[in-house]
């Protein structure tokens, strides 16, 4: 089915469509999600402007993304040698802006996500920004931005994808 | 538990000459210990003076188990105070960094004012000290100042122990690295910029700082990531652009003959890098504006001989590492035996184009943040570690690579994939944790 212009409730789908195939471990297909130049980006702080004079916890062109996908499927990722679990539970999805003219889509989503490893769980919370666009008939991510809640907190491994 | 605490003899059976007892990482009393005798008598890194430029600006930290205050006063010296209030004990301060208002140094709880240096300036309704004793207290010497701190490049250290070696006889040569770093600035200036990493490892402090130099493990631990980048990178077209990523992470898969040849330098007291003659970070893209600006402040001789270094990990003992030919730092701040945090940086080399900032920001956020895949294969080995250790059958720990009979010295020059690092720094361990106790 292609889009030519998406209604909000296909913007929301999205996102709930995104978010479930990270927890189902569906990678290849969310790798798909990404726009050519799409850009994956967990800031470090807050209102940080910038990704590249400025760290970040994640700020993963196609290239790293890519990585950490087939990285996972390697038997010697020895920290996953007990595979994570992750789990994302959204808040509706709201289209904070809209410009069909220019196909600018940007959704707003407050989240909690745990991942879990072997006895371990870690809870986090956050809020996501879709930055979407419809290519070539569907919908997909320019850029997904996380401001995590505890962002500057001392953080053990992170391992899946929020 | 006392089983070490008045037992030097038995603390020194804990090393041995290529091997050390499981204790070191896993005891809590030797935990504690390490934090009373070694920690305290050693120079212990604080911040960089880069991070307070302002009179009142400061930078909270802990120097062992202890809270700090590193706070530049109206004379622009930069101070390192005990973060505890004269009176009742609250922390004076409890953002990580920032400005004091007014100032001033103000208690959050019944208003006790001081100076930058730590002395009092006022006290509510003083008068009802009178005749109290207060005056001959401790209390009326205001904020403790440490007396022992260092300042080299900006890089602050702080020796808790009035007693002790100099800043310069710890250090020695090893100050190098510092250097080495610093100098990369065409105006041989470092500020520490672009955000700080918070890494929580549950594992022991040494686990840590020893894999800092061990260099049999990139092949091993980190083929799952960099060896992924590599194949990926393999797929692309012969006359594609080398991304900034492919090359930061490849050399993480380099052989053991490469490890082997890029040499490790051990110096007394603990220090040491790796790197001696070429490293990891010997192949990164030519900057050319940054170039012509170095050979413009130095000489091209000069400016060829600070970039030719590529110094890898330099390890300050115990509490910092650095990456000079990448301008990153990581702090070692041990929690408890089994917990340690690790904080990250970046540093700007001043007047240097943003390219290189850019390129220290990438390679920390690949390399050290706790998303990053080559991270979480280190802290999976150091957490297997501190688990294993509990088996029974073995309580030895092996650091004999490369360990001759009766090794006389650690110092000097050696391969690199020599565990000798590693034995340089059980000996500083051993002689931090069963020297004579200075006074306090």
């Amino acid at each position: 089915m292609t889009i030519a212009v998406p209604a909000d409730g296909e913007l929301a789908a999205f996102v709930y469509h995104e978010a479930r195939l990270i927890d189902e471990k569906r990678f290849a297909e969310w790798y798909d999600l990404f726009a050519e130049d799409g850009l994956y980006w967990m800031p470090l702080t807050r209102d940080q402007p910038d990704g590249r004079v400025h760290t970040s916890l994640f700020y993963e062109d196609r290239l790293l993304l890519k990585v950490r996908i087939e990285r996972l499927k390697n038997p010697n990722s020895f920290s996953q040698a007990q595979p994570s679990w992750c789990q994302h539970v959204l808040q509706a999805p709201a289209v904070e802006s809209r410009d069909d003219a220019r196909n600018q889509y940007v959704v707003r989503t407050p989240f909690v996500y745990a991942e879990s490893q072997g006895d371990r769980q870690d809870i986090y919370a956050g809020v996501a920004w879709h930055h979407l666009a419809v290519l070539e008939g569907r919908l997909r991510m320019r850029v997904k931005k996380i401001d995590l809640l505890n962002r500057g907190a001392a953080l053990p491994s992170l391992q899946l994808f929020l | 538990m006392n089983r070490y605490r008045n037992d030097p003899a038995g603390i020194a059976a804990l090393v041995r000459p290529d091997s050390v007892h499981r204790d070191v990482y896993c005891n809590p009393e030797v935990f504690d210990l390490e934090m009373e005798r070694l920690w305290h008598r050693a120079w212990v890194y604080v911040g960089h003076a880069s991070q307070v430029p302002n009179a009142g600006d400061y930078y909270t930290a802990n120097v062992g188990r202890e809270p700090v205050i590193m706070v530049r006063g109206g004379d622009g010296k930069v101070r390192v105070l005990m973060n505890r209030c004269a009176h009742k004990g609250a922390k004076l301060l409890s953002a990580a960094q920032g400005a004091c208002p007014g100032g001033i140094l103000r208690c959050p709880y019944h208003g006790w004012t001081y100076r930058l240096d730590g002395s009092v300036r006022t006290i509510p309704l003083r008068e009802g000290y009178a005749g109290s004793g207060l005056e001959e207290s401790p209390a009326a010497r205001g904020v403790a100042a440490v007396a022992n701190v260092a300042q080299y490049r900006g890089f602050v250290f702080a020796r808790l122990s009035a007693a002790g070696l100099s800043f310069e006889d710890y250090f020695g040569e090893s100050l190098s690295s510092m250097d080495n770093m610093a100098d990369r600035s065409p105006v041989g200036r470092l500020e520490v910029t672009g955000g700080v990493l918070r890494y929580m490892h549950d594992c022991n402090w040494k686990m840590f700082i020893e894999n800092l130099n061990d260099t049999m493990h990139p092949m091993v631990a980190h083929e799952s990531s960099a060896g992924t980048a590599r194949d990926l990178w393999k797929t692309q077209p012969p006359d594609a652009p080398k991304p900034m990523v492919i090359e930061q992470f490849l050399p993480f898969v380099s052989s053991y003959e490469f490890f082997d040849k890029m040499g490790v330098k051990v110096y007394p007291n603990g220090h040491s890098y790796t790197g001696v003659n070429f490293s990891i970070h010997s192949q990164y893209s030519a900057i050319p504006d940054y170039e012509a600006a170095m050979q413009g402040a130095y000489g091209a001789e000069r400016a060829r001989a600070i970039l030719g270094e590529a110094r890898h990990n330099t390890v300050y003992y115990p509490s910092l590492t650095i990456k000079g030919a990448i301008q990153t730092i990581r702090v070692v701040r041990p929690i408890t035996v089994d917990r340690t945090l690790i904080e990250s940086m970046t540093l700007r080399l001043v007047g240097a184009p943003d390219s290189l900032l850019e390129r220290s920001v990438m390679y920390t956020r690949l390399i050290n943040a706790p998303t990053s895949v080559v991270g979480h294969d280190d802290l999976h080995c150091y957490r297997s570690i501190q688990e294993g250790l509990a088996a029974g059958g073995n309580e030895w720990v092996s650091l004999h690579r490369n360990c001759p009979p009766a090794e006389p010295s650690v110092v000097g020059t050696h391969n690199g994939t020599s565990e000798v690092s590693m034995r340089g720094q059980f000996r500083a361990w051993l002689a931090g944790m069963t020297a004579p106790e200075g006074p306090r």
